[in-house]
């Protein structure tokens, strides 16, 4: 690791840190309402002041970048996955194999993915707890998130079917399963990795459009989607220096620079 | 000689002297005129609508867009005030009701024009009336005429109509108010550019704007005598962007905004609170109902719970309905009185109180029902937990802030509130065919203050019955008390009968709480200093309902 890829490192496990440390950084409950202090400006009690419902802004942040952060990766380890089976197996079988997965991925690429995840939204059982609902939501992204880098995937065990090692490897009776785990899989890793960071700041930015449309993760829990709603007062921002939505904003872009510089270096 | 030709000699002087003054009096006066005609006449007013208007047809005004078209450019038999909300002789210049209601006749004004100047007569509202009773032409404007039964229009002269209808129709004068007069020749399919209102439609660039032109012929004057309207033209730019609408407004590029939100209000106040005005409650209400449908999915100790008054009762006590007001809206909405808003001047029932909050009351009230706290959780007496989805549409900032503080407020009771802001679409699947939803939060306007425009809510067969639509039969008696009155103030012409009649049913409403009414929103309106005589009111168009009046500074 280069001296960047530390600080990056070092920056996101910061970050990381005080997402997870909600429970004892977050000086309110997030979802109190203080109402006789609503849109308070930064304050010994509201460090970063409270929203247009009083609630604290800080609090509302930190619990908000725990839920984005935790399963945002984890919808990114569930697409990676999907992209490996289905474009990673596809190009190592080959043939008609190879052709249908392709369909299936252009199919993915092509698919409203906004739309459908309104509608799968609208068809959830309304009764669920909002925390559920936020996992259906991530779940969602990663199951349809996969087609990207199932393109990237098939690509490069394509070319690694067609190498000369490996047709030395099954010329000289390696079994499939070991050419495949022992061959084939240490070579694409880099590639699953690099697309693993790459997706994790994707889904952050997919909730955070959700949220923007006011769908993504539903009140009172907070998350950067729904956090960043406030920057559409654009008015505020310049009447409220200190308003915390573009302190959120830069922590979401410093955070998604970490993740993309990290994937990028690993892969090269 | 020199005796005479002294004074002749200073009398010239004088003369040439009053002549100069004469003269630059008269000049002065001219320029003065002129002055004065700058400020009355002349001028592009320039306003937005959110979208193309579908059509120019002012008997199938529909969308918003169109309807503004139509009032700007439409000539009517008989207009309502928007600030006084009493009718108004327009076209015609009096009308009379026959005893049994089924029968009005107009006479007209004499000597009116249409914009190309040819004669208006009562050939003309005939044929327009005729068109919009014709079922086969659908016009949305003629939909309340029909409720008449077979009706017959005929003209007794050039100047006098007669519309008579099978059954009697209350409060019938304010239909016409939305019934554009178009020439007979174009009746039915008229485009607004052969008008009698004060401009016709010159111009139209799709997606960029519509120019209206003032109407020579007008036949309205003000009280000096000078023809209206003083604007030369009005130019409605499309665009559907409220932040976009506030920033051109904020340039000088338009000079009127209606139906301000509260968020975009507040931003104008803080620069120029001169130009931003609230004009206190309107028409528009905010409420949340519970699904009462008998065939709806809900399992049946919920049903319950939503057919219990004292459940519906003690939600709307637990709602502090100020807090919405003060913090949803920002100050800018009135806690609910009942069904109609304050604004609807002779409507609205005076006797009705805003309910109090008061949660503790809530939970006595809940313990009648059987259901008591169970720790921090309220439970019904089968002990199920008391906890419902609230629905509303996504995107709507006052409506999601509003869904916030219920669940929080309702909390403090033990009750649990699922808040699901969804997509229009979707709502209206879950309210209209599914019926699978525990409670919905939504707007409603009142755009016509008669009572007889609720019937399509109240009556228990109404579709829009919300909380229970289109019943076969009512389904309790408190409904069937409403389906009485609302019938019985529609089948009389006695206004204060009819009031009496309506007061009853806000009253059966207030008791029951089918719909928890919880803010008014305010009316919030931008007027640039530009515009001479704007005199904005609560009812839409609220900043150009007086449009002949307005006129800009040069």
């Amino acid at each position: 690791m280069n001296r960047a890829r530390w600080i990056a490192a070092g920056l996101l496990a910061v970050v990381f840190l005080l997402a997870l440390g909600a429970n004892v950084l977050a000086p309110a409950p997030y979802a109190k309402q203080f109402r006789n202090d609503t849109d308070h400006p930064p304050s010994r009690q509201y460090p970063l002041g409270t929203d247009d419902l009083g609630r604290d802004r800080l609090s509302r942040l930190l619990y908000g970048m725990r839920i984005s952060l935790l399963l945002a990766p984890a919808a990114a380890l569930i697409s990676t996955l999907l992209a490996a089976i289905i474009g990673g197996a596809g190009a190592y079988a080959g043939g008609a194999w190879d052709r249908s997965t392709k369909i299936m991925t252009d199919l993915f690429l092509s698919l409203p993915w906004l739309f459908l995840l309104l509608t799968v939204r609208a068809l959830l059982p309304l009764e669920i707890p909002a925390m559920t609902s936020v996992i259906v939501t991530f779940a969602l992204l990663g199951i349809l998130g996969w087609a990207a880098s199932a393109r990237v995937v098939s690509a490069a065990v394509r070319g690694l079917r067609d190498s000369e090692f490996v047709l030395q490897a099954r010329a000289s009776g390696c079994p499939p399963s070991r050419l495949l785990l022992r061959h084939v899989l240490p070579n694409v890793k880099p590639i699953l990795l690099a697309q693993f960071w790459i997706s994790v700041p994707l889904f952050i930015l997919t909730e955070a459009n959700l949220g923007m449309l006011g769908l993504g993760v539903t009140e009172p829990l907070p998350s950067w989607g729904n956090l960043l709603r406030e920057l559409e007062n654009y008015a505020a921002l310049t009447h409220s220096p200190w308003l915390w939505a573009p302190l959120a904003s830069l922590v979401l872009v410093v955070s998604l620079f970490q993740f993309i510089v990290a994937g990028e270096e690993y892969a090269s | 000689m020199s005796l005479v030709q002294k004074p002749c000699k200073v009398e010239t002087q004088l003369a040439a002297s009053l002549r100069i003054a004469a003269i630059a009096i008269i000049f002065l006066l001219v320029f003065l005129a002129g002055c004065n005609r700058s400020a009355q006449n002349g001028g592009e007013l320039r306003i937005t609508i959110k979208s193309d208007p579908k059509t120019f047809n002012p008997l199938m005004a529909e969308d918003d867009s169109s309807d503004i078209v139509r009032y700007l450019t439409g000539g009517v038999l008989i207009r309502v005030n928007r600030k006084t909300q009493e009718n108004e002789p327009e076209l015609a210049s009096s009308w009379t009701i026959d005893e049994d209601g089924r029968r009005i006749t107009f006479h007209l004004r004499p000597g009116v024009k249409f914009s190309d100047g040819s004669d208006f007569s009562a050939e003309d509202v005939v044929a327009t009336i005729k068109s919009a009773i014709d079922p086969n032409l659908h016009s949305p404007k003629g939909d309340p005429l029909r409720s008449g039964g077979k009706t017959t229009v005929r003209a007794a002269d050039k100047d006098t109509a007669i519309i008579e209808f099978e059954h009697p129709v209350a409060g019938l004068e304010r239909l016409f108010d939305e019934i554009a007069i178009s020439p007979a020749s174009m009746a039915g399919k008229a485009d607004s550019s052969l008008v009698l209102g004060p401009f016709a439609v010159s111009q139209q660039r799709a997606g960029e704007f519509v120019l209206l032109k003032r109407n020579t012929h007008y036949w309205k004057e003000d009280s000096a005598g000078h023809q209206l309207p003083y604007l030369e033209a009005v130019r409605l730019y499309v665009l559907s962007n409220r932040d976009t609408e506030l920033i051109r407004f904020r340039q000088g590029d338009i000079q009127l905004i209606d139906k301000m939100t509260p968020d975009l209000y507040e931003q104008l106040h803080s620069e120029d609170a001169s130009a931003a005005r609230d004009l206190g409650p309107s028409v528009e209400s905010e409420e949340l109902w519970f699904n009462q449908v008998a065939k709806s999915p809900l399992p049946e100790f919920k049903k319950a719970w939503f057919r219990s008054r004292n459940f519906r009762r003690a939600v709307s006590m637990a709602i502090n309905r100020d807090d919405l007001a003060r913090v949803a809206f920002r100050g800018h909405a009135t806690p609910s009185v009942g069904m109609l808003s304050p604004a609807n001047k002779f409507w609205f029932d005076r006797n009705l109180k805003p309910p109090a909050h008061d949660p503790a009351g809530a939970l006595e009230l809940l313990k009648r029902d059987g259901f008591r706290k169970d720790g921090e959780a309220l439970k019904d007496k089968s002990g199920n937990p008391i906890a419902f989805s609230l629905i509303t549409n996504a995107g709507n900032k006052a409506r999601e802030r509003m869904g916030s503080l219920i669940q929080q407020d309702l909390q403090q009771v033990g009750i649990t509130v699922n808040f699901v802001p969804l997509d229009f679409p979707s709502i209206a699947e879950r309210m209209t065919k599914t019926y699978d939803y525990d409670a919905c939060m939504l707007g409603l306007t009142n755009v016509d203050l008669d009572p007889d425009a609720q019937m399509n809510v109240w009556l228990s067969s109404a579709d829009l019955h919300q909380w229970n639509p289109a019943q076969k039969s009512p389904a309790t008696p408190w409904e069937a008390e409403i389906d009485k009155h609302m019938h019985a103030q529609e089948s009389t012409l006695d206004r204060s009968q009819r009031k009496a009649d309506f007061d009853k049913v806000q009253e059966i409403a207030d008791d029951q709480q089918p719909m928890l009414y919880l803010v008014d929103k305010n009316a919030l309106v931008a007027v640039s200093p530009k515009v001479k005589n704007a005199d904005p009111v609560v009812l839409i168009p609220q900043t150009y309902w007086n449009i002949e009046y307005l006129s800009l500074q040069q």
